[in-house]
């Protein structure tokens, strides 16, 4: 049984319509499953994204991890006051 | 504690990999050490989401932190917090010709201890007509395929769920025989309740919610900090993520410099969701709700607009609000669990007559509720105990 309030990494496999909704089939832990679309920016087979409840709630985005990186190995080394 | 015996073992050795063969993680948790030392005095950080308290249970993320470093979990259960009484109308429902659909996480969430029935599970039991669903796009499909069957949508939930009641009505890809009860609730009007009505509660920290965030936009947390000068970061859900948002927070408080931090970029943008927001601003209006066993939290609830009052459950059917209504079991202290006043283990209840396989209190029946949660990481949370 899932959990209503857990966010699952999944991979895009295929995008569907049903009616005007944007229904992406993802694979998650082996299993596909339908889900809604709801993002306002593409996202085409092959991206990540972060399922919920029966929703793709947001793209993972690897491109951003280089500011917190930033930020992490200052505050480790201690030589940062942000 | 069989259990604690048999899966000692496993999660020494979790930890040990994740904490101490981990180059980056055992700097993390010396720089925490470091700096909670400089800090010197008591630190409480705030957990908002169910999520995060399972991360830090799960992987004892409290035995290798300073004990001046206490983490409490918050208000971020949805299941936990969603009225009895909603489940009490729709027990009742569910023996006048309506098929229920609930998520599995609501299934077995008490009603009122008045009540008869106490339960969904227990409806069904008796010859209730209910059905557990995993999304909302299955209750459509479910829907269409017995139209002649009257169906209820048991909405719970925080702005992750929203979207799924909200992009289907917009698309007006919902059929006729399927109602929508709303129990939705927003996240950030029950912090800043938090934060006003129970001044006792003195937070130094808050780990804010990282999916709920996608949605609403880490910036829809800076009123911690611009307000109530709350050093603030949204965090993702491995254990790696919990210990940056706590090394954050505390250089934070050491610096005096409180500012709120998305560790979550990888999913988070500071705008969130901009789709999903307006969706849900097109379906839901903002209303005052009740939180189960806390109280009515103004502008925390979503009621749909009546543009959409055919799909309105409690419109349509006339159903009872909740307001101010006793549904906390006697005893049990899940209310001041919700707002980070105590820990489960100090409810008579835990582990004796509340389980995860007999629940007595709400705290104890979804995978985000804080009783749970600690009832399934018993050994690490023992472990704490006897550090
Ligand atoms: S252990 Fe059970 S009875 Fe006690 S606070 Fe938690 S949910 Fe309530």
């Amino acid at each position: 049984m899932m959990p209503v309030c857990l966010g699952v990494p999944a991979k895009v496999i295929e995008i569907r319509r049903d009616g005007e909704m944007r229904i992406a089939v993802v694979e998650m832990g082996g299993i596909t499953l339908e889900v809604l679309l709801t993002l306002g920016e593409e996202v085409k087979p092959g991206d990540y994204v972060i399922v919920h409840a029966g929703i793709a709630i947001s793209k993972i985005d690897d491109a951003e991890l280089e500011s917190i990186l930033k930020l992490w190995k200052e505050v480790i080394e201690g030589n940062s006051t942000v | 504690m069989n259990s604690a015996k048999q899966h000692g073992f496993d999660i020494r050795e979790r930890i040990r990999r994740l904490y101490i063969v981990n180059p980056e993680s055992k700097r993390i948790i010396e720089r925490i050490a470091k700096l909670a030392q400089q800090l010197g005095s008591d630190v409480k950080i705030m957990n908002f989401c169910g999520t995060h308290e399972w991360t830090i249970s799960h992987y004892g993320i409290r035995t290798v932190i300073p004990r001046n470093v206490d983490l409490v979990a918050g208000p971020g259960c949805p299941v936990c917090i969603t009225p009895g009484l909603y489940v009490e109308e729709l027990i009742r429902l569910s023996f006048e010709g309506f098929t229920i659909l609930t998520y599995g996480d609501a299934f077995r969430l008490p009603a009122r201890p008045t009540a008869s029935i106490k339960s969904l599970a227990e409806a069904k039991a008796r010859g209730g007509d209910v059905v557990v669903v995993y999304s909302f796009f299955d209750a459509i499909k479910l829907a269409r395929s017995n139209p002649g069957r009257k169906y209820i949508f048991f909405a719970i939930g925080f702005e992750t769920t929203m979207p799924c009641t909200a992009e289907p009505l917009v698309k007006d890809r919902v059929p006729k025989n399927l109602m929508i009860l709303s129990a939705y609730r927003f996240t950030p009007p029950i912090m800043r309740w938090l934060l006003e009505s129970e001044r006792d509660v003195e937070i130094h920290g808050v780990i804010a919610p990282g999916h709920v965030s996608s949605i609403i936009g880490a910036s829809a947390w800076s009123f911690l900090v611009e307000r109530y000068s709350i050093p603030t970061v949204v965090a993702g859900f491995e254990p790696v993520d919990i210990l940056l948002a706590i090394v954050f927070i505390l250089h934070q408080l050491v610096h005096r410099k409180p500012r709120l931090i998305n560790e979550y970029v990888r999913v988070v943008r500071d705008e969130g969701n901009t789709y999903v927001r307006k969706l849900i601003s097109e379906v839901y209006d903002v209303v005052d709700a009740y939180w189960r066993g806390v109280g009515i939290v103004p502008e925390s609830g979503a009621a749909l607009k009546h543009r959409y009052s055919e799909f309105d459950a409690q419109y349509q059917l006339g159903l009872r609000e909740p307001s101010v209504v006793d549904d906390i079991m006697p005893g049990c202290r899940c209310r001041d669990v919700i707002l980070g006043k105590v820990k489960p283990v100090e409810c008579p209840h835990f582990m004796k007559t509340c389980r995860p396989n007999a629940p007595y209190g709400p705290c104890m029946v979804g995978s985000e509720g804080t009783c749970r949660i600690w009832a399934e990481n018993l050994p690490q949370i023992l472990n704490e105990v006897a550090i």
